[in-house]
């Protein structure tokens, strides 16, 4: 894998796909390189699921190009395919059979003979603490083994080029840091991961670039900082012990920070977008907030300051917010993904 | 720690009744760098291999979903003796004396009927995640394909061998013997599997597995009842006599026939064999085209 080093694992030229008349992918550049984790962050219906359908061989480009290592993923599809794996964004392994049943037929596929399989599908298990499941039905699994037992059936053999769609969603914090972990042990070992998510903080504790995908496009690519400061802020909450005081620390925030601060639900609670600009960054600015706060004596009980989140990075980025545009005057946009989700949602809830 | 201990039991509890008791994974670096450490990669499996481990697949489906054999046991049991006792008396006299004529016929009708189901199967396949990682490996393209073929042979044949055995409890007694049954069979189970490509076609062609099943009624409803298998055709009307002589379903019915008692003629086998052959040839071609540009 070290002569590697130095080629783009992913590059793309004006990559299209068309449904009908909705433009999914349109005209996507990417250069992705060897051995780091590249996040594509985007909304749902952006077209990253698409984008990763067509690198993985799954789906014929309508336009533009797509190289996988340099291998064109049209005319040298099959070479790409013994270089990539794919963890789908629903259950790419068969929810019928066991976890050990899935990973031997997928290593009897890849070529392993029989005993050489379960050997390996043995050590998989173990490796991502699911050798007391090995042997249930993946239907009766909890989303996060599900997940696990999903990317171990893509490391079978350790690919070059893994893809991980939206490897996080719909799963809880805890099962969500194993995937990280999983995430990183695997980069580590030099394969590239291409990772999709709707989660900024995703990749921002992933991936070493990040491609912002909107409407089918790359609105923004860049280093996480790069990306964040970009946007330029951040959003602070400020709880307080007296309801009373709400108007008055209302004043003190706006006047402090310069900017609207808005009442929450909570009739304790107020927050508030922190710019960054001349006066310092959101952090440093909302410090001095909270000292003015005290100094006028209200009582802070407690205050967060989050990163700008995906809307924030959207609306930065767009000057539109993600989601609701999108769906609503583009009702067939929505449906390149949406019977999948909807399916998913319901596979949520049921577990 | 305590939001660590808090999720732990979110765990456990969203576990419960499930099969999973807690789900205490700590990922591992050490462990997880073992498994990952770049290894030798087999060579590629034969085209034979992949599709044999596939047909395991639809084995193991079967192991774990035993119910799905209903249709190639509960059913023909029943096709067979509502048609026997039916039609014998009105048909040919007695029930015993039809069922000479019947149990062939019968017997392919309930195979070539339960060959739809692989449709069925491969339009629930697309819609779930699996199919995509199949798509992406680096197997031989039809093996996947080939591997539910292989798994609905079994249930043909298994089918098969339901109605025969259940005939001959009724009094059906074959002339050709056993080995004329045994190759009857064998060409049943091979025609049903060159057939079956129609199925896999419809199922990655069409968007649900309702829309499967009705176009599957439509082709295999005409296919199996305007046949030799109830009556002989000679009292139809001429242009259903025409539909009947060229129907390879009543092609292979004279065939099945011919071999189980004992007076096959050539021709009616090399019949079966060049239209197992097109079906093949076409929907086979077709059904790739369709899984690579899915």
């Amino acid at each position: 894998m070290s002569e590697r080093r130095g080629e783009l694992a992913i590059e793309t030229s004006g990559l299209v796909k068309t449904f009908g008349e909705l433009r999914a992918v349109d005209g996507v550049d990417l250069a992705v390189p060897t051995g780091t984790v590249y996040g594509v962050l985007g909304p749902n219906g952006a077209g990253k699921t698409t984008t990763v359908r067509m690198l993985a061989t799954l789906l014929r480009p309508d336009g533009g190009e797509a190289r996988v290592f340099g291998h064109d993923v049209l005319t040298e599809a099959d070479r790409v395919r013994s270089l990539v794996s794919l963890t789908g964004q629903y259950a790419s392994v068969d929810e019928d059979l066991t976890g050990a049943e899935n990973l031997i037929l997928l290593a009897r596929l890849l070529g392993h003979r029989k005993p050489a399989a379960r050997e390996r599908a043995a050590a998989l298990l173990e490796a991502f603490g699911l050798t007391a499941a090995a042997d249930k039905q993946v239907k009766n699994y909890s989303g996060g083994m599900r997940r696990r037992v999903d990317i171990a059936a893509s490391i079978l053999n350790t690919p070059d080029l893994l893809f991980l769609d939206e490897p996080t969603t719909g799963l809880d914090p805890r099962s969500r840091n194993q995937v990280w972990d999983i995430v990183r042990a695997v980069v580590a070992q030099g394969t590239t991961v291409l990772l999709t998510t709707q989660y900024l903080d995703e990749a921002d504790q992933l991936a070493g670039r990040i491609a912002v995908i909107d409407t089918g496009r790359v609105i923004a690519e860049g280093t996480p900082g790069q990306l964040k400061s970009s946007v330029g802020s951040g959003s602070v909450r400020v709880r307080l012990r007296e309801a009373d005081h709400r108007e008055k620390a209302r004043q003190v925030l706006a006047t402090r920070l310069g900017t609207e601060v808005a009442l929450d639900a909570d009739p304790v609670s107020l927050s508030a977008r922190v710019p960054a600009d001349a006066g310092g960054g959101p952090a440093e600015r909302a410090a001095a907030a909270l000292g003015e706060l005290a100094a006028a004596g209200i009582v802070v009980d407690d205050f967060s300051l989050g990163q700008p989140s995906l809307d924030e990075v959207f609306l930065a980025l767009t000057g539109k917010p993600t989601q609701p545009a999108r769906s609503a005057d583009d009702p067939a946009g929505a449906t390149e993904t949406s019977d999948r989700e909807r399916s998913a949602d319901r596979k949520e809830t049921v577990a | 720690m305590s939001t660590a201990a808090e999720t732990t039991t979110t765990d456990a509890e969203r576990a419960a009744g499930t099969a999973e008791a807690a789900d205490g994974f700590e990922p591992d670096r050490a462990t997880l760098a073992a498994v990952l450490a770049p290894a030798e990669r087999p060579p590629r499996p034969s085209p034979l291999t992949a599709s044999t481990v596939f047909g395991w697949r639809a084995m193991l489906k079967i192991k774990h979903v035993p119910e799905q054999l209903f249709d190639v046991t509960v059913f023909p049991v029943m096709m067979t003796l509502m048609f026997t006792y039916l039609f014998g008396g009105a048909l040919a006299g007695s029930t015993s004396e039809y069922l000479q004529f019947l149990l062939p016929g019968i017997m392919v009708m309930s195979v070539v009927m339960t060959t739809m189901y692989t449709g069925v199967a491969v339009n629930t396949d697309i819609a779930k995640g699996v199919f995509d990682r199949f798509r992406t490996l680096p197997v031989w393209r039809p093996s996947a394909m080939v591997g539910y073929l292989l798994g609905d042979m079994l249930r043909y044949a298994l089918a098969s061998v339901v109605i025969l055995t259940l005939g001959l409890v009724l009094g059906y007694r074959p002339d050709g013997g056993p080995v004329g049954v045994t190759l009857a069979i064998l060409l049943l189970v091979g025609f049903s599997f060159a057939f079956s490509w129609i199925w896999t076609m419809f199922g990655l062609l069409l968007r649900s597995e309702k829309s499967v099943m009705g176009i599957s009624m439509m082709v295999i409803f005409p296919a199996t009842f305007l046949s030799n298998i109830m009556v002989s055709p000679d009292t139809m009307p001429g242009w259903l006599q025409g539909f009947v002589d060229v129907n390879p379903v009543a092609r292979l019915v004279a065939a099945v026939r011919g071999l189980m008692n004992g007076n096959v003629e050539a021709g009616q086998l090399l019949w079966v064999f060049v239209a197992a052959g097109v079906l093949i040839a076409v929907f086979g071609t077709l059904t790739m085209r369709l899984y690579n540009r899915k």
